[in-house]
């Protein structure tokens, strides 16, 4: 039958289907042959967020891949300040020292919600002081995938700084001048923001791969000046420490892994970032080769430690969800054997398979350990935020080994403690801690106990730990709070796991 | 023990705690202290300081303890040591005070 083109709109209304009205009439991008490919392409900041419909009191979230060196939370929120927004609730996947600026936009009513993995600084002590009416929302880099993913944060436009970029929006963070390696948050941020921007200052030939945010994800490009300082990424996070006191703790927490029962042939690993997670790897590293113990994969977090391990051989392959410093973007961008992975796959609760499921041995940091092996990485010994959530309680809720390093006591804070000032990682979860005064294992895990008692490490008890902290720093004094809560811990399952009040005057 | 010039004794490493301590013209003790465990050690710290220098016998001085988080028996020795230095005396019997 010939066509006819009256018959198939009838069949279109009579059904409810949507009739033809033009190859163009659902796609006006492709219309303007001499548009189409550049449409994307923005000339300013300010063009971009007017083309996103950001309304006051709408959702911008940011990825935190250059830590320390970030320039893009600051630009664009200065920006939208100046272009008179107000009320915005601003999710990045955590902030960091380099964002004390914020504290102008909280106070102007520019930024009037908070979710974030981290919070410190001046930023830290001005929310935990009260100057917020909202609670911050802390949130684990797993949970915030979920949080996403339940809606509760829901992304209007997401502002991702990336180190190169083609104008369709083919974007990486491992390749360019300003490289921060992994994209593993922002992924997330692309994937499920309404509009999805991409900044940078790199903008290459058409088609950039790898891409790691895709062209089918980026409604918008921009060439900014600076999208951060990539030096900047290692500071205060993952350098190799001289202090001998993070390098006996290193020496000891090595041990213990050696002796956990889970150190052999294809076991997994993930070592946080600080003085003594590193150290720990760099000595781990050492039995694995004196022993011939060679590692299935290695999640993180990724430092040059872990690098070191991949080209050795020791390491089979490496799931990156955040480069720590240059040895890891370098690493990411040239090595097959090095992945990125999103933090969906990374550590979110409810994806349908997180590399920490499969995780065997994890190290990772404290500011305080209570007799209940409850662990807090938030909030400081006065109880002022000073930290971060992180992947903590993602990936010791499913390791098959938990081991939390601290020393005693920092100057005169006792580290292990009657009751943390705040949980972020519930004691359950933690197999056994590490200290400068002996090693506490977690009575539910007998057969551990055993074994380090069997190795002839200093195993002593949590209990014991706590007094002898007591012994050599004398009793604290109770940090006094008032009753308003300054943030929420948010567990990685989203609920509620704990909150911070404002400290006292 | 008579104070009878300046005696300084101790660092600002953390950890460490630093004792300035100056003649003062009248009979007490004039204290100041700069914590960073303020909260939670403070009114410790300054029993600490005043204990050891009654055991020194120092009943006039101006005392400026800027602590970093030492330990008891650290501030005990910094003010020991910074009384002594403060007053001159040659005879030392350190650690005899407690």
């Amino acid at each position: 039958m010939a066509y006819n083109k009256k018959a198939a709109e009838d069949y279109a209304a009579k059904n409810n289907i949507p009739a033809f009205k033009g190859v163009f009439a659902n796609s006006p991008q492709l219309e303007d042959i001499a548009t189409k490919q550049k449409r994307k392409l923005k000339s300013s900041l300010e063009d971009v967020i007017k083309s996103s419909g950001l309304k006051n009191g709408g959702t911008i979230s940011f990825h935190h891949a250059f830590r320390e060196g970030d320039k893009v939370v600051l630009q664009v929120v200065k920006k939208l300040a100046e272009m008179g927004f107000k009320d915005l609730t601003i999710a990045p996947s955590s902030l960091l020292n380099c964002h004390d600026g914020l504290l102008e936009f909280i106070k102007s009513g520019v930024i009037a919600k908070i979710f974030t993995s981290g919070l410190r600084g001046e930023l830290g002590d001005a929310i935990s002081k009260g100057i917020m009416n909202t609670p911050v929302q802390i949130h684990s880099h797993g949970g915030r995938v979920h949080l996403i993913q339940t809606g509760e944060i829901s992304i209007d436009v997401a502002f991702l700084g990336v180190s190169s970029s083609d104008e369709f929006g083919n974007a990486n963070g491992s390749h360019g001048e300003l490289s921060c390696g992994s994209l593993g948050y922002a992924k997330v941020d692309a994937a499920y923001a309404r509009y999805v921007v991409v900044l940078t200052q790199d903008i290459v030939d058409f088609p950039n791969y790898p891409a790691s945010l895709s062209q089918d994800q980026v409604d918008a490009v921009v060439q900014v000046d600076e999208v951060g300082d990539p030096s900047l990424i290692s500071v205060g996070a993952a350098r190799l420490t001289k202090n001998p006191r993070d390098l006996l703790l290193a020496r000891i927490a090595a041990s213990v892994i050696e002796n956990s029962g889970y150190f052999k042939s294809g076991f997994s690993l993930q070592t946080g970032s600080g003085g003594a997670a590193t150290a720990t790897t760099i000595f781990l590293g050492e039995k694995m080769v004196e022993k011939n113990i060679k590692a299935s994969f290695a999640l993180g977090g990724v430092t040059g430690s872990i690098v070191d391990l991949l080209k050795k051989g020791m390491i089979e392959a490496i799931a990156d969800v955040q480069s720590f410093d240059v040895d890891a973007a370098q690493s990411l961008r040239d090595n097959p054997a090095h992945t990125e992975i999103s933090a969906n796959e990374y550590a979110n609760p409810s994806s349908k398979g997180a590399y920490v499921d499969r995780i065997d041995t994890v190290l990772l940091s404290a500011l305080e350990v209570d007799t209940d092996f409850n662990v807090n990485v938030l909030t400081g010994s006065d109880g002022v935020l000073r930290g971060a959530s992180g992947g903590h309680c993602d990936v010791a809720a499913a390791a098959n080994l938990t081991v939390i390093v601290t020393p005693l006591l920092r100057a005169r804070m006792p580290c292990i403690v009657e009751c943390v000032n705040t949980v972020v990682t519930p004691g359950k979860t933690v197999d056994v801690v590490v200290t400068d005064h002996g090693i506490a294992v977690n009575p539910n895990n007998v057969d551990l106990k055993k074994r380090l008692v069997d190795a002839r490490l200093p195993v002593t008890t949590i209990e014991e730990l706590q007094k002898k902290a007591i012994l050599l720093a004398g009793k604290p004094d109770p940090i006094q709070y008032t009753d308003k809560v300054v943030a929420v811990v948010r567990y990685r399952d989203g609920s509620v796991m704990d909150i911070v009040r404002q400290v006292a005057s | 023990m008579k104070i009878k010039k300046r005696g300084i004794a101790g660092t600002l490493e953390s950890s460490d705690v630093m004792v300035v301590i100056n003649p003062h013209d009248s009979q007490e003790i004039k204290l100041i202290v700069q914590s960073k465990v303020e909260k939670q050690f403070g009114s410790s710290i300054r029993k600490t300081v005043k204990d050891t220098l009654e055991k020194c016998g120092v009943v006039s001085a101006v005392v400026d303890v800027r602590d970093q988080g030492a330990l008891d028996c650290v501030i005990k020795a910094r003010v020991e040591a910074a009384a002594y230095r403060a007053s001159d005396e040659k005879n030392v019997k350190f650690g005899d005070l407690s």
